[in-house]
Parts: C-alpha cells; sequence; structure tokens
C-alpha cells in the first residue's frame, strides 16, 4: 500500500496526457482524477455552512444547529471520500463523474439560503430558508414517511392494474385485424381523456377514495403503454413472422416468442409515458379525494401554511418518484440489454 | 388425377406443377404476374440454383414453395404431401439472416424446437448445430455482435435443426463480401453434403449458381418463368475457372442477353461480369 500522499503527484503527468489527448475536453466531463474535482464537493460544503455560520439570518429558534450539523456531515462525508476513492477505483471512477454535480447541488442549497434567509428577495412565510425545511423534514418524519408508504402503495396498485390490462388490450389490437376494427375506435375516443377529467365521475361511483384513485391511476397508465404495444405488435417485422412460420410456429410462438419481444422497446416507452401520467394522477387523486400520501400532505400543510413541510415533501417526492423512475430503467436494462446501443441509465 | 401426377414423379422431393402467382398491380385494377405457369421438379439431395434478373419471380417461387404464398393455380407437393401452409419441414434463409435480435446465437438456433415443443427431447442437438457451423465461442452472444457471414451461419443452422427436407436460400449470400461470400459457398457445400438436404438457392451470381448446384434454372421476367434447366456435371470441388466452368458462364449470359435485349436491356449489360444487379435486402414491414 502506497502512502496516500504520493498519489497526486503521480496524477500530475496522467491528467498532461489527457489533456494532450484530447484538448477540447471540457472540466466538467474530464475523466481525469483531478484535484479540483475531488475538492469541489469540500469547497463548496465549506463555503455553504460558513455562509450559513456568519451570515446573519433569521432561523426559528427551534432549529438548534440542525443545518449546521447536517452540512458538517456532508463536509466530514465528502472529505472521507476523497480519502478513501486513493485506495478504491471503484469509488473514484464514481467520484470523477458525479463530483461536480454534489458540489452543484450544495451550492444551489447555498444560493437557497442567500436568497432567502439572508437577503430575504422572497417572501416568508412562503419561501423558508433550507435550514426549515430540514427541521421541518426531521419533526414531521413519522408522517412523511407513512404518507410516502400510502403513496407507494397506491401507485403500485394503479400502475400495477394499468399496465396489465394495457398489455393484453395492447396484444388483442396490434394481434388481431377483427380487435383492432372494433377496439381502435374505443382507444381513440376514451384514451386521450386526462385520467384526473374523470375524477368526479370516479367519486360518484365507487365506494372509496383509494379504490377510485387506483382506477384513475390504471386508466391514465393504460392509454399510453396499450397505445405503443399496438403500434410494437402492429409493426414487427413480417420476415421475423415468415420466419417463424417456416420454424414451424404456432399462433401462440407468433405472438409470446415473435411479436411480443419484437415489441418490447416501444412497450417500454409506453412504460415510461405511463409511469409520467401516473405520478400526475396519483398528486391529483391525493390532493382532492385520498386522505394520505404525498399529494394530500402538501396541500393539508399548504392549509396551515406551513411551507417548510411543503417543500420537505417537495423534496421527498422528488426522491420518491425518480428513484421509482430509476428502477424502471434498471428493468427495462435487463429486459433489452439485447438491444444495440441501449442507454443505460 | 393426382395420384398419377405422384406415380410419374417417383423419387422428386419436390414438384411444382403449373404455378401461377400474381400481386395487384400499383394501380390496383391490372394485376402483375409474377410467377407463369411454372413447373420444377427438384430430386430429394438434389442442390438447385435459380437465376435471374430482378422481377423474374424466383423469389416468388420460394415464398411458394415456403407456403408463406398461395399459388393462384398449379398445385406444390413435397413427396406425398401438397403444400398448403409454412411448415418446419422446409426452412428458409433470407438474404438479411432475420436472427431474433432478442435471443443469443443458441436460442436463435433452438429457437426451431422450442416452436415445435421438442427442447426437451432434442437439447443436446443445439450444441451439435453450434458446431457444425462453427460458433461455439459466439453461442450466448447477442446478433448485434455478430459479423454478417457469422449471423447467416446462425441462420442457416437454425432452419437445419429442424431436419427440413427441403431448404430454400433467399440470396442468403448477397450481403456479404466478396471473399466471407466465396468461404460460405463452401460452408453451404458442406453442409449440403453432410447433411443431403435437398436445396433451393435463389442468387444473382452466375458464378455462384455454377459454383453450387447440380443444375441451375434460368429465369426471365414479364411474366416471371423458366427459360431454361442447365445440367451441371462438373466434379466437385469446382475450379471456377476451368473450361466447361467458363463455358457454362458464357452460356448462363447469353440465355439472359437474349432476353435482356427484349426486355430489361440494364439487366442484361450488367451480366456481362458474371454478377446481376444486386437487389436490395428484404426489409418489409
Amino acid at each position: 500500500m502506497l502512502p496516500i500522499g504520493q498519489h497526486p503527484v503521480s496524477a500530475v503527468p496522467q491528467i498532461a496526457k489527457e489533456q494532450l489527448e484530447n484538448p477540447a475536453l471540457n472540466p466538467p466531463a474530464a475523466p481525469g482524477a483531478r484535484w479540483q474535482t475531488l475538492l469541489s464537493v469540500p469547497a463548496a460544503t465549506l463555503v455553504t455552512l460558513a455562509i450559513h455560520l456568519c451570515l446573519p439570518n433569521n432561523e426559528p429558534a427551534n432549529e438548534a444547529g440542525l443545518y449546521s450539523r447536517f452540512l458538517a456531515g456532508v463536509l466530514a462525508v465528502a472529505i472521507l471520500a476523497d480519502g478513501v476513492q486513493f485506495l478504491w477505483s471503484g469509488l473514484k471512477r464514481w467520484m470523477r463523474n458525479m463530483c461536480p454535480i454534489f458540489a452543484a447541488a450544495i451550492l444551489t442549497l447555498c444560493g437557497w439560503e442567500l436568497i432567502t434567509g439572508v437577503l430575504h428577495w422572497l417572501p416568508l412565510p412562503y419561501f423558508p430558508a433550507p435550514g426549515a425545511v430540514l427541521q421541518s423534514m426531521v419533526d414531521d418524519r413519522a408522517l412523511l414517511l407513512d404518507c410516502t408508504w400510502h403513496s407507494l402503495v397506491l401507485l403500485l396498485s394503479g400502475y400495477v392494474l394499468g399496465v396489465l390490462i394495457a398489455l393484453v388490450t395492447g396484444v388483442c389490437i396490434g394481434w388481431s385485424s377483427h380487435m383492432r376494427y372494433w377496439g381502435m375506435p374505443v382507444l381513440k375516443v376514451v384514451g386521450p381523456i386526462p385520467a384526473t377529467a374523470w375524477i368526479p365521475l370516479a367519486m360518484v361511483l365507487s365506494p372509496s377514495a383509494v379504490f377510485s384513485s387506483i382506477i384513475l391511476i390504471a386508466l391514465a397508465v393504460w392509454f399510453p403503454v396499450t397505445m405503443l404495444t399496438v403500434s410494437g405488435i402492429a409493426n414487427t417485422r413480417a420476415s421475423y413472422l415468415d420466419v417463424a412460420r417456416t420454424l414451424g410456429a404456432s399462433r401462440w410462438y407468433l405472438i409470446f416468442r415473435v411479436a411480443i419481444p419484437a415489441a418490447m422497446p416501444n412497450i417500454f416507452v409506453g412504460l415510461f409515458m405511463g409511469l409520467g401520467t401516473s405520478f400526475l394522477t396519483l398528486v391529483v387523486a391525493e390532493t382532492v379525494g385520498v386522505k394520505s400520501g404525498l399529494g394530500w400532505y402538501v396541500s393539508w400543510a399548504q392549509g396551515w401554511a406551513e411551507y417548510g413541510k411543503v417543500f420537505a415533501a417537495l423534496i421527498i417526492m422528488a426522491a420518491f418518484f425518480s428513484t421509482i423512475m430509476t428502477v424502471l430503467f434498471k428493468v427495462r436494462d435487463r429486459v433489452l440489454g439485447w438491444q444495440k446501443g441501449i442507454i443505460k441509465w | 388425377m393426382v395420384m398419377e401426377n405422384q406415380a410419374s414423379n417417383e423419387g422428386s422431393a419436390l414438384r411444382i406443377l403449373d404455378a401461377t402467382k400474381s400481386f395487384p398491380a400499383p394501380d390496383n385494377v391490372a394485376r402483375n404476374v409474377a410467377l407463369n405457369a411454372t413447373t420444377l421438379s427438384v430430386a430429394a439431395g438434389e442442390f438447385i440454383s435459380i437465376i435471374g434478373p430482378s422481377g423474374c419471380g424466383k423469389s416468388t417461387l420460394l415464398r411458394l414453395i415456403a407456403g408463406l404464398d398461395v399459388p393462384d393455380s398449379g398445385e406444390l407437393w413435397v413427396g406425398n404431401d401438397r403444400i398448403t401452409g409454412p411448415s418446419a419441414e422446409r426452412g428458409l434463409v433470407f438474404q438479411d439472416p432475420n436472427l431474433f435480435p432478442w435471443l443469443t446465437v443458441s436460442r436463435n438456433i433452438q429457437s426451431g424446437l422450442v416452436a415445435r415443443g421438442l427442447l426437451q427431447r432434442k437439447r443436446p442437438e443445439v450444441d451439435e448445430f453450434i458446431r457444425l457451423v462453427g460458433l461455439e465461442k459466439f453461442a450466448h452472444a447477442y446478433p448485434h455482435h455478430l459479423s454478417g457471414g457469422m449471423a447467416q451461419r446462425t441462420a442457416l443452422a437454425r432452419a437445419l435443426i429442424n431436419h427440413p427436407r427441403v431448404l430454400l436460400l433467399d440470396e442468403p449470400l448477397g450481403a456479404l463480401d466478396a471473399f466471407t461470400r466465396m468461404r460460405m459457398q463452401d460452408e453451404v457445400l458442406r453442409l449440403w453434403q453432410a447433411r443431403r438436404t435437398t436445396m433451393l438457392l435463389v442468387t444473382h451470381d452466375i458464378d455462384e449458381a455454377i459454383y453450387m448446384a447440380d443444375r441451375i434454372v434460368v429465369m426471365t421476367p414479364h411474366p416471371g418463368r423458366v427459360e431454361r434447366t442447365i445440367t451441371v456435371s462438373l466434379d466437385r470441388p469446382r475450379q471456377r475457372n476451368s473450361p466447361e466452368f467458363l463455358r457454362l458462364r458464357g452460356e448462363i449470359l447469353d440465355l439472359l442477353h437474349l432476353t435482356g435485349n427484349a426486355g430489361e436491356s440494364a439487366n442484361g449489360k450488367s451480366g456481362k461480369n458474371g454478377l446481376l444487379e444486386p437487389e436490395p435486402a428484404a426489409q418489409s414491414l
């Protein structure tokens, strides 16, 4: 094991070589282990912490230095990671890529604090400082966790139900010209109606708000997934079907082993579009009907003018939705691994 | 009458009796005759090359034999069975290998067994056929990692694993570069000699037709029909520059030149270098 102190020296010629090879390389994308990249996160955190501690701001009295401790924690992790990456090449590669993004995120926090807490450009209580938002998040963590759980259950029930129905209708309409004749007009007329427009009807017809929300989310997912499945199935290369027929394929094989795999790239486009519409429908349904979930939490907190909680819920929502999106991308990368030049998420 | 036909063609693997096929013309009123009253008899284990300019109906003929299209009139027989639709006993390989891109090489090759529900029983044959076409190292690669020649070898193995009585080859080597193409010609001949499958090869390449076939069917367009059948009695492996080879080449060129003057002169002229105008890879949707 080499002493840590040697590495910055040995890294210098490597950087010089890379710059020679590709002079057009711009700093944020540079794959080199340059010290600026590594130090960007601790430096940004230090600046943010300094501004938070030194400049006068009107933090709520009960904040008790939570935000300072949070920033100090980030600083400690960043410095630790800078040390460990010399020994762990996987982390090093990840940090080369991610450090500028993290630094920018922390500087955004800093900018937020300057605008709200220090310069008072935005009116209170609508725009609390990051420290107040963090405080709300920690104070209300039990309720927020419960709401996230309820949103997840509602979203997944609606999404899975919608996708299952959409795959069945999509394959039927895409494969059989008879089904297409009768199914396509329904799809074309009913499909484009935004699912949220059905809310008044759903409230009257359904026994419970949760049940009607699931149906609405399923409806929102159903249209794009069906549409894309239909086009994927109907555009299966005829020569694949010809080949399969000369190999002795039955109709079952043609549908499940040729047409559906061939339509998978299209189906995934539909799944992503459906996920987007399902987020929207989820939040609206929770705001209007269901008495739990993140959408409900946002409007409830707004009712009490607790904007710290509103922002806290929005941040959790962002993390929640992008996590689900990432999971779907991972699934796609696995299922469509055979595709040439697929963009990995 | 049907029985008589069978009796008079004892030993034929494949018989095409007076087959005619037309398609709607672009104006949707008239019909273009792609194949006109064609009769052909192929012996079991025979290698037939079908050559002719674009539009002479050679691909149509192959699709009729495969059962992917139905003739307007006439009959097609494999042994004692009339062709009514596609079947695993008539394999088809296109110019585009048409491998299923979502399956690995090995799974592409076994797809015929999966389709017929025979995979459990015949799994050892999959490895045998991967070896037969020399793709052991690529068994678990996806088609987009394969070169053109490797992809076409996979397509051949996928068709052969069903042990078809007739293998139909629709310009399978047309998209390959000249060197790969010559190597693949020997490869196909090796497979043919090893398995004694009846093969029908559609090609634009006169040299390829002579090099491969027991008999060459020369077809002419407007409407598509068999102009002449030429028997090639050269010993294998054949020398591409032997006097008899060159004489046959001249004979076929002459045949196509004559028709070239009457019909499409461009096809006749381009035939001078032994290669007819190539068709683009079929990529219909």
